[in-house]
């Protein structure tokens, strides 16, 4: 019954979003009040209707309920439920259900909070939200059925995929499609603006929360997701330029570009169809990202064929709201009133130079992951991996950090090359330190890891140079958060160029009783022995790790065996140290007994998702103090008018 | 300027239109995924296997430089595939074609295993334990079926498990090999 | 990710009864260190074939065990890591190598960037005033 009453809820809320598309329509022919005020809660039990679809979709896989295919095909009743709870969005109708699900929340969230949009803008606004919704309804109901009955009912499920099983998959996924889909909001926003034509300071500021929002939780998703990968995969690894990872990075450097653009439309009312047009990049791009990992155009070799019915579904939803939106773009920017005019030296003009740099290297990633498919209508097979990526968004990049140190310490309107050089002097020393630093100490270790290092040195000082001389306790929250989030840039970079000049690697096939060295740590083998788990059982090593004089620690790292689906992972075991992290595998047992271990020391690495996180941080503390600074204003307006 | 701006408008459109060009392409006209290797029509590399089952020869390049074409199968006891093709094979070598095989990553006693299962086509197994010279064939996986010409000569490399279908094809590449074509 | 990982799971998950131990280098570095550093940085740009997008230097699968010591052994005997590139995309053509080499059919990728900076240079004139 469960899986029925998610069904009817799911048709119901196709059905509030058909009837919101046409009060959309309606309000804005002829101005209604009636009409217009019927949207926000039509809106709201939308949401609410399609949460209640994901909420049973749950509750069956949370009861095993084998009769419902989807459950069997993906679940198994051995599993723990923290793995059937996740592992409803860890398949392909379940995680496209969650997608729509969180479209729906953020309708419903708009049509609630939203109080600064001009009524029209948000008539239109949720027209286009709701539109967006019906799109994927019907994915769902026609292509995607999460709901399906299996006939017969197997026993048991055939399991979940074991690598998928593990906490990150409770936290990942959402988190991810939270972003994907708050840059839905910021889509239905552009559209809204761009049907009414109504765009200035005050559109971007209602715009600004949904995407530092969307921004921050894909900021939080990509790192997630990278240390996932890290610790899962086994190797050590934390970015692969894969597809997958580049649809996930596509909206975020979208995101990012028009987060900035949007801040400078508030501020300085600029950038208007600038703003208007990333925002309806930001999201095809989240998009494009779906529709590259549920289509399997991408993915290699043998395994994932092609699914050209899901994929043409989603590529058909693509055709019309980008297509629709990037036309609509074109036919009415021209009478979107012209923004203002910048200096070349100022702080709108750094911030323009970022967006186009953040733009540039988006088109980099796009081209260099779609471009197997174009040699492959040429008939060649070839591979775009990590080498291009580095050689060419790399340097990209490390501009891109130099222009973002510099911006923060330029004027708005108009700067003197003067006083930016003489702001700049302690960030471009700094850089030098650490460029000749690391030369010093570590030696000659390549271009790219060394302007890393010296460029995160700049920047960690330039971010901070903003708070210099201020009253820390007065200065606002969102300079706290620009400061902080730029700092975590700086933290990030370092990180990265640390890890990848300084890694030590020791593969070794030791016997029982065998120490190993690594980078300064002597680590011993000191045992392999059965470990029981809910649905594995592995081989887990003891290995003992000394320091120098230290007491030691043990480190375990299994090897997992499953049966449901038959399965082999490696689980690494990673100890974090002030340094950096030593990172353990364990490998096969050999013919003349001796097991096989393979172990990093990985110095600085961890610096890398911290510097994630504060960029995240970052974002929220400025969502925080934006919406304070519009409710202390409100409050102020308020108290004005009571005394008048 | 203002020329220029309503032309940059259009760019994104422009772009996206591409994109789904090409996205279409890889969607309704998938490209041939399989890995095929670059070798056809070049000399075999040069190499000696040993006997990878007692009873059998090992393998070398110049065993293909006879004068007569020849199939070299890359197989493993361990590949399921290859039990699939097994019966195919034994056609083959009902009819008369020479195969030799190189076995993957395998052992001797469950090679012995398998042909005992599945038949014995083989003249002459190699054996490869660390896919050396799949490696140097340009082979991804296993089974793989190379056509060889007497002069050592690769004529065409088939991917995968040989079915019945396939028969023909590998008999007219081997006939076509023998007349020097 | 999820792909990614689903990806990694198809290979380890290849049968592995009756197989041989893995090639000699295939989990073992080489003595000489910058020998090693070599070859490791050549592995991280090979592509493993039997794989979804792995490189041979993060693969647990067997074909990508074998290259791996193939590498290692071709660097040890003095080969630049260019060469055994080529030795690769000999036998498996451009596939074989994540870093696409430049020529007729890979100008207009090896492009795009240079393309992509212009037309940002042409934004940022339009969008700023004359000083």
């Amino acid at each position: 019954m469960t899986a029925e009453f998610g069904l009817a809820a799911l048709w119901f809320a196709a059905t509030l979003a058909v009837l919101q598309i046409a009060l959309s329509v309606i309000a804005l022919r002829r101005v209604r009040a009636d009409v217009a005020a019927a949207m926000r809660p039509v809106a709201i039990v939308q949401g609410a209707l399609v949460a209640v679809a994901m909420a049973a979709l749950i509750a069956c896989f949370l009861g095993s309920d084998m009769s419902v295919a989807l459950v069997a095909a993906n679940s198994h009743s051995a599993k723990p439920w923290l793995y059937k709870f996740a592992g409803a969005w860890g398949n392909h109708e379940g995680s496209m259900l969650l997608w729509v699900t969180i479209l729906g929340l953020a309708g419903a969230a708009v049509a609630q909070f939203e109080r600064r949009l001009p009524e029209r803008t948000l008539i239109a606004t949720l027209g286009a939200q709701a539109a967006i919704a019906l799109g994927f309804y019907a994915f769902l109901l026609i292509a995607s059925n999460p709901f399906a009955r299996a006939d017969p009912a197997p026993r048991d499920g055939a399991g979940l995929n074991p690598l998928l099983q593990d906490p990150g998959l409770a936290f990942h996924p959402p988190t991810l499609y939270a972003g994907y889909v708050g840059l839905s909001v910021a889509f239905s926003f552009a559209v809204g603006a761009l049907v009414t034509r109504d765009v200035g300071p005050v559109f971007a500021r209602a715009m600004r929360p949904w995407v530092l929002g969307a921004w921050v939780f894909l900021t939080l998703g990509i790192t997630a997701g990278s240390y996932w990968a890290y610790y899962e995969l086994g190797w050590g690894g934390w970015w692969f330029w894969d597809p997958t990872e580049n649809a996930s990075l596509m909206p975020w450097l979208a995101a990012t570009a028009l987060l900035h653009s949007v801040s400078v439309l508030a501020t300085r009312d600029g950038l208007r169809a600038w703003t208007i047009m990333l925002a309806v990049v930001a999201f095809s791009m989240s998009m494009i990202g779906t529709f590259l990992v549920r289509s399997g155009i991408l993915t290699s070799v043998h395994a994932f064929a092609v699914d050209p019915t899901r994929g043409s579904f989603i590529l058909a939803l693509l055709v019309i709201y980008i297509g629709g939106a990037l036309a609509l773009f074109g036919a009415r920017v021209g009478t979107v009133r012209q923004g203002k005019l910048f200096d070349p030296l100022s702080r709108e003009a750094s911030l323009v130079v970022n967006n186009l740099l953040l733009s540039v290297i988006l088109g980099v990633v796009l081209i260099g992951t779609f471009y197997p498919i174009v040699a492959g209508a040429w008939g060649v097979q070839l591979s775009v991996g990590a080498p291009f990526f580095d050689k060419t968004v790399g340097p990209l990049a490390l501009i891109l950090v130099a222009v973002m140190a510099a911006g923060p310490l330029m004027r708005w309107r108009r700067d003197e090359a003067a006083a930016v050089i003489e702001r700049l002097q302690w960030p471009i020393a700094a850089a030098l330190f650490a460029g000749v630093g690391v030369f010093v100490l570590g030696g000659w270790i390549g271009v790219l890891p060394t302007a890393g290092i010296a460029l995160a040195g700049g920047l960690a000082v330039a971010s901070v140079a903003p708070l210099a001389k201020r009253n820390l306790r007065r200065a606002p929250l969102t300079l706290w958060g620009m400061v902080i989030a730029h700092l975590g840039v700086a933290v990030s970079l370092a990180g990265m160029a640390a890890s990848s000049a300084f890694t030590t690697e020791r593969l070794a096939a030791v016997y029982v009783g065998d120490p190993v060295q690594v980078a300064g740590f002597t680590v011993t083998l000191d045992g392999v022995r059965p470990v029981i788990g809910d649905n594995w059982t592995a081989l887990e090593a003891k290995l003992s790790v000394r320091e120098g004089d230290d007491a030691p620690f043990v480190l375990a790292p299994q090897v997992r065996y499953f049966t449901t689906p038959v399965t082999t992972t490696n689980e690494s075991a990673i100890a974090t140290l002030a340094g950096g992290q030593l990172y353990t595998v364990l490998g096969a047992l050999g013919d003349d007994g001796r097991w096989q271990l393979r172990l990093w020391w990985k110095p600085f690495v961890t610096l890398i998702w911290l510097g994630g996180a504060m960029i995240a941080a970052g974002g929220a503390l400025s969502i925080v103090g934006h919406q304070r600074r519009g409710w202390q204003r409100r409050r102020r307006r308020a108290e004005q008018e009571w005394w008048a | 300027m203002v020329g220029v701006k309503r032309w940059l408008v259009w760019l994104p459109l422009c772009a996206f239109g591409i994109i789904v060009v090409v996205v279409m392409w890889g969607l309704y006209l998938p490209a041939d995924r399989t890995v095929y290797s670059a070798m056809a029509g070049k000399p075999l590399p040069a190499f000696n296997l040993p006997p990878a089952v007692a009873g059998k020869p090992g393998l070398s390049d110049r065993d293909f430089r006879q004068g007569k074409p020849r199939l070299l199968n890359v197989f493993a006891s361990w590949c399921i595939p290859c039990i699939a093709e097994a019966p195919q094979l034994l056609t083959l070598k009902a009819a008369g074609v020479a195969i030799d095989a190189v076995a993957i990553r395998d052992t001797g006693p469950a090679i012995t295993a398998f042909l005992r299962r599945n038949g014995d086509p083989y003249a002459r197994i190699g054996d490869d334990a660390t896919s050396r010279l799949q490696l140097a064939l340009g082979s991804s996986g296993v089974p793989e079926t190379f056509v060889v010409d007497g002069q050592g000569v690769i004529r065409m490399q088939h991917v995968g498990d040989i079915r019945a279908e396939d028969v023909a094809k590998l008999q007219q590449a081997l006939a076509e090999a023998e007349r020097g074509e | 990710m999820t792909r990614r990982v689903l990806v990694a799971l198809a290979l380890v998950a290849a049968p592995v009864a009756a197989q041989r131990p893995p090639a000699a280098l295939a989990y073992t570095q080489l003595r000489n260190p910058a020998q090693e550093a070599e070859a490791r940085a050549l592995m991280e740009t090979l592509r493993c074939l039997v794989c979804q997008g792995q490189s041979i230097a993060d693969s647990d699968a067997d074909m990508a065990g074998d290259m791996r010591a193939l590498v290692r052994q071709r660097i040890a005997g003095g080969e630049r890591p260019e060469q055994v590139r080529q030795w690769l995309i000999a036998r498996y053509g451009d596939y074989v190598t994540f870093d696409p080499p430049v020529g007729g059919t890979t100008w207009p990728l090896w492009l795009a960037p240079i393309v992509l900076l212009g037309v940002g240079v042409l934004i940022a004139r339009i969008s700023f005033r004359r000083r």
